[in-house]
């Protein structure tokens, strides 16, 4: 059962000494297999690691007792119940989360990642082809190319595979027909051109049967190519070329055991780098040179792109985690706008407009997107990736939008540097990661576009007045009495001789935000641009009093942010549903009670109380003139 | 044929756990290292002094002690502690104390108290947010599964269902109240990769996994070593001397050993190639609850 072309059983029995030197000098191949459900994904790689004899006595007699029980192949060994490994997977018998499997013959160790075909589980699939070198595409040969088949090829070229094998599974299901195979690869030819896909490697296969697998197969005499192994054994690895590219290292941690020792401890993502080499620490600019590479073992001479390392400087510069050391001569750029493309992966819509946490190498920033540009139709008939025109995008979407962080951070293009120019992105809320990214490159916006320095400073202005400005940002359900208790508010500071401004809700979408509705997405924007504009107010000394609903925490943290420190004074109107829609000045609850009104806030959109707010005022024990009072109170000790 | 600009596929799975052990570090409030003595433990330990090297790794190893580990293990461990200057916590199930619990009278209770319930003791006792463990993909069909960084509710539950996506070498680290992390930096590495890095590096592995003149004991078609006078002998057993290793070290009495004649690295390297079962084959633990057994158990809260 084992063939020659994995492992020398000979050689390890009589020399492993020798052995374990050829194994010593392996390199790696990372691949995935992807493409629709059925389409013998796991079997293929079931028949991989069985031929590889990766697969032990014991696991072999659970797995035929397994097959019998579950199995889908009848009485033969069923190869895909060794992969599925989460009960869930066994009992609905599909692939729902990414399965990494180890194998290796004479040249290489392989990592494979068996990925999901279900559009559900995309993420998944995502997770898995991120790190992969290459890409094996199977199609069924009775089926030929499927809305998945398109799928996967635009997300594998997307995430910038450029090693592509098409294998037309299931030949002896169509009589290892070579007009079969002809007519796919001709087909699949036609689609990939149309996404960008230059180059692929066709091959005709039966995992079941193990044609082509390992060596040329009797049943296709007309198949001139590679088999797989030998393909996946010779084809050349990404980190190879990255090695090429100019040198950059994004610092992990800064390692100071002592006074004497400061190193800055990172993975080199391309170059290398030698003692002596001048270097350029970003985004703020200083130049230094390289004095050692530290390791347990000794220093090194060199150290090139994958490595692991440790680096110390001749200069005493300010370098810690999130700066990219990098090539003096050849440095990065640092910007705060991007275009990129953007994989939804979250149930929640995005929210444009709302901060997100941005993660890339080891930067960590807020960003916020725009509205996306356009969303990519993946499951077109075509396979043109057309255009969509799009407000959000939906679980398992891709779009292209712009973006902005809130500070500068070191970049470079996808497609250039997969470590600078990937990203991740991360609700602030529940911490999940809701997206991937690639970055296509900055805006010239960014980079033309300074901030204008004007010579009447924000003290001068809150000084005439004789005031510290401020916001007083009143959030709370519909009806709770914000508006009311917003304009005592500013007649008593009226009178008091204060600068104020009322911003109230209604009014303001009266006007400025007429174009905005009542979706997530649109509240979000709202409430942006209000944050903007009370921001321009108190940079003029006002004292701005806000008076929204505001019903999403991270919209309130985002306006808080903007704001100079302490003079955000978050005002949590507080009242229980119950007593605002039995007040129900404006017939609003009843309207949304009956259907009328779509997205109100408490009836069918959620409210998100503030945790801890500056000033809580319980309408149930307080009067709209106390509240008041006391507000002011906290705002003028 | 490989130029020096190409690493071979142990440098890249060396860089790869270096950076995952960085990254911990870098984004958790208060790290662990879950320090089992058995190899993969080794490999993972000596990877965190070489990521961190000139400073000691930054975090304390922890050890979730059953009381029935095999004597040489406890040695060793010790050993390590000290020449790699980080601090030892040892922890110890006082309630799986108290009643007795032991793998002869009490089955899977024994692993589920000591080792299930003591890990989250242990865990809240000291409020660690990310513990690191040396489990690997290739161990396991439910572990092939698992992310780098795997996160769990505050009971500790795993929810394979459910599990975040994990992109290039970029990982999320950060957890809700309550949440904890489990980080597996060796996931990718295979049984044959822990063994040619032990060769390469001279890692210090306990004893045990060479052969050796052991006393045993064979029962229900497993050979037990006869490690200490704990082990209650069934009418007509009698401790017979034979040459024995092992491949996977648990607690003693649910370890079984093969016969075997490999005294050195290569010729355990030699058997582990020419073998033609699974080395979790040893381990009792494995084989509960069918095909779901150990999915089952970290859901539980088992590592």
């Amino acid at each position: 059962m084992t063939d020659p072309i994995y492992k020398t059983d000979a050689l390890i029995a009589q020399d492993i000494d020798q052995y374990l030197k050829v194994h010593e000098h392996k390199t790696m191949l990372r691949f995935i297999t992807c493409g629709s459900v059925d389409d013998g994904k796991s079997t293929l790689i079931g028949r991989l690691l069985y031929d590889s004899k990766m697969i032990f006595e014991d696991q072999l007699a659970a797995l035929e007792a397994d097959s019998k029980k579950v199995g889908t192949q009848g009485q033969e060994i069923d190869f895909a119940l060794l992969v599925d490994g989460l009960a869930a997977e066994r009992e609905q018998g599909i692939t729902i989360d990414v399965a990494y499997r180890f194998f290796a013959t004479e040249k290489r160790k392989f990592i494979v990642a068996d990925t999901p075909g279900h559009e559900q589980y995309t993420r998944n699939m995502v997770t898995g082809a991120s790190t992969a070198d290459l890409a094996v595409i199977l199609i069924d040969a009775r089926k030929g190319i499927l809305t998945q088949t398109r799928r996967h090829s635009y997300l594998t070229h997307l995430i910038g595979i450029r090693n592509i094998v098409l294998a037309v599974n299931k030949m002896d299901l169509v009589g290892y027909d070579q007009a079969v195979f002809d007519k796919i690869v001709a087909d699949y030819a036609a689609f990939a051109r149309s996404i960008g896909i230059t180059a692929f490697t066709p091959m005709p296969i039966s995992g079941f049967k193990g044609d082509n697998i390992t060596g040329p197969s009797a049943n296709t005499p007309w198949y001139k190519g590679p088999a797989l192994i030998e393909h996946l054994e010779t084809v050349e690895v990404n980190s190879a070329a990255d090695a090429d590219k100019p040198f950059r290292m994004a610092v992990q941690w800064v390692n100071r055991p002592n006074l004497d020792f400061r190193g800055f401890s990172g993975q080199i993502a391309t170059g290398s780098v030698k003692p002596g080499d001048a270097i350029r620490v970003l985004p703020s600019g200083k130049t230094s040179t390289i004095t050692r590479i530290v390791t347990l073992n000794g220093d090194l001479d060199e150290a090139v792109a994958g490595q692991s390392v440790t680096l110390c400087f001749a200069d005493e510069v300010d370098c810690s985690r999130g700066d990219v050391i990098a090539a003096s001569d050849n440095p990065p750029q640092a910007a705060d706008q991007f275009e990129a493309t953007i994989v939804w992966m979250a149930d929640e819509e995005m929210l444009p407009g709302r901060s997100y946490w941005l993660k890339i190498g080891t930067q960590m920033v807020t960003a916020t997107i725009q509205q996306p540009k356009y969303q990519v139709n993946v499951n077109d008939a075509g396979g043109s990736g057309s255009h969509l025109a799009a407000k959000t995008l939906e679980l398992n979407a891709i779009g292209v939008a712009n973006l902005s962080t809130d500070k500068q951070i070191v970049f470079e293009p996808y497609a250039t540097n997969r470590t600078l120019g990937g990203f991740i992105l991360i609700d602030k809320l529940t911490n999940a990661t809701v997206a991937a990214g690639m970055l296509h490159f900055s805006l010239r916006r960014a980079q033309n576009v300074h901030w204008q320095a004007t010579d009447i400073s924000r003290d001068f202005h809150a000084g005439l007045k004789n005031q510290k400005p401020a916001v007083l940002w009143f959030t709370g359900l519909s009806g709770a009495g914000k508006s009311t208790i917003a304009n005592l508010v500013e007649k008593k500071l009226a009178r008091m001789n204060r600068h104020t401004f009322l911003l109230d809700g209604d009014n303001v979408r009266h006007g400025l935000n007429k174009d905005l509705g009542f979706t997530d997405a649109d509240r979000v924007e709202n409430i942006r641009r209000v944050g903007e504009v009370a921001k321009l107010m108190t940079d003029a000394g006002l004292i701005v009093i806000t008076a929204f609903i505001s019903p999403f925490r991270a919209e309130r943290d985002m306006v808080r942010q903007m704001m100079q420190p302490g003079e955000f004074i978050e005002v949590h109107i507080d009242t229980t549903l119950a007593d605002a829609e039995a007040r129900d000045v404006k017939g609003l609850y009843k309207k949304a009670r009956s259907g009328q009104l779509k997205n109100f806030t408490g009836i069918d959109s959620p409210y998100e109380a503030p945790e801890d707010p500056e000033i809580r005022v319980d309408t149930a024990v307080m009067t709209a003139e106390q509240a008041a009072d006391a507000i002011i109170a906290r705002l003028i000790p | 044929m490989v130029d020096a600009k190409t690493l071979t596929h142990l440098e890249r799975l060396e860089a790869e756990s270096i950076h995952i052990l960085r990254e911990v570090v870098a984004e958790a409030e208060k790290p662990v290292m879950l320090y089992s003595v058995g190899k993969d433990s080794a490999v993972m330990l000596h990877l965190a002094r070489k990521a961190f090297y000139p400073s000691p790794p930054p975090f304390p190893l922890l050890h979730v002690d059953t009381t029935w580990k095999f004597q040489e293990m406890y040695k060793l461990r010790d050993r390590m502690a000290r020449e790699s200057g980080m601090e030892l916590l040892v922890y110890q199930n006082p309630e799986a104390a108290e009643r007795g619990i032991n793998p002869f009278d009490h089955g899977p209770l024994h692993t589920d108290m000591w080792k299930t319930e003591g890990l989250k003791q242990a865990l809240n006792l000291h409020g660690f947010d990310a513990a690191f463990g040396g489990a690997r993909r290739d161990e396991e069909k439910s572990r092939a599964k698992e992310r780098i960084f795997s996160f769990r509710t505050a009971s500790h539950g795993w929810d394979p269902k459910n599990q975040r996506p994990e992109l290039w070498n970029l990982y999320n680290a950060r957890k809700n109240k309550g949440e904890s992390i489990r980080v597996f930096p060796i996931s990718n590495w295979t049984e044959l990769d822990i063994w040619q890095y032990i060769h390469l590096n001279d890692v210090p592995i306990v004893p045990l996994y060479f052969a050796d003149e052991r006393p045993t004991v064979e029962r229900d078609g497993m050979l037990l070593m006869v490690d200490d006078d704990r082990f209650p002998l069934q009418p007509g057993e009698e401790p017979v001397m034979r040459s024995i290793r092992f491949r996977t070290l648990g607690c003693y009495p649910l370890t079984g050993a093969v016969e075997s004649t490999a005294r050195t690295l290569p010729d355990v390297i030699q058997e582990t190639l020419l073998t033609t079962t699974s080395e979790r084959q040893g381990r009792a633990i494995d084989k509960d609850a069918g095909g779901a057994g150990m999915e089952k158990k970290k859901q539980e809260g088992y590592f």
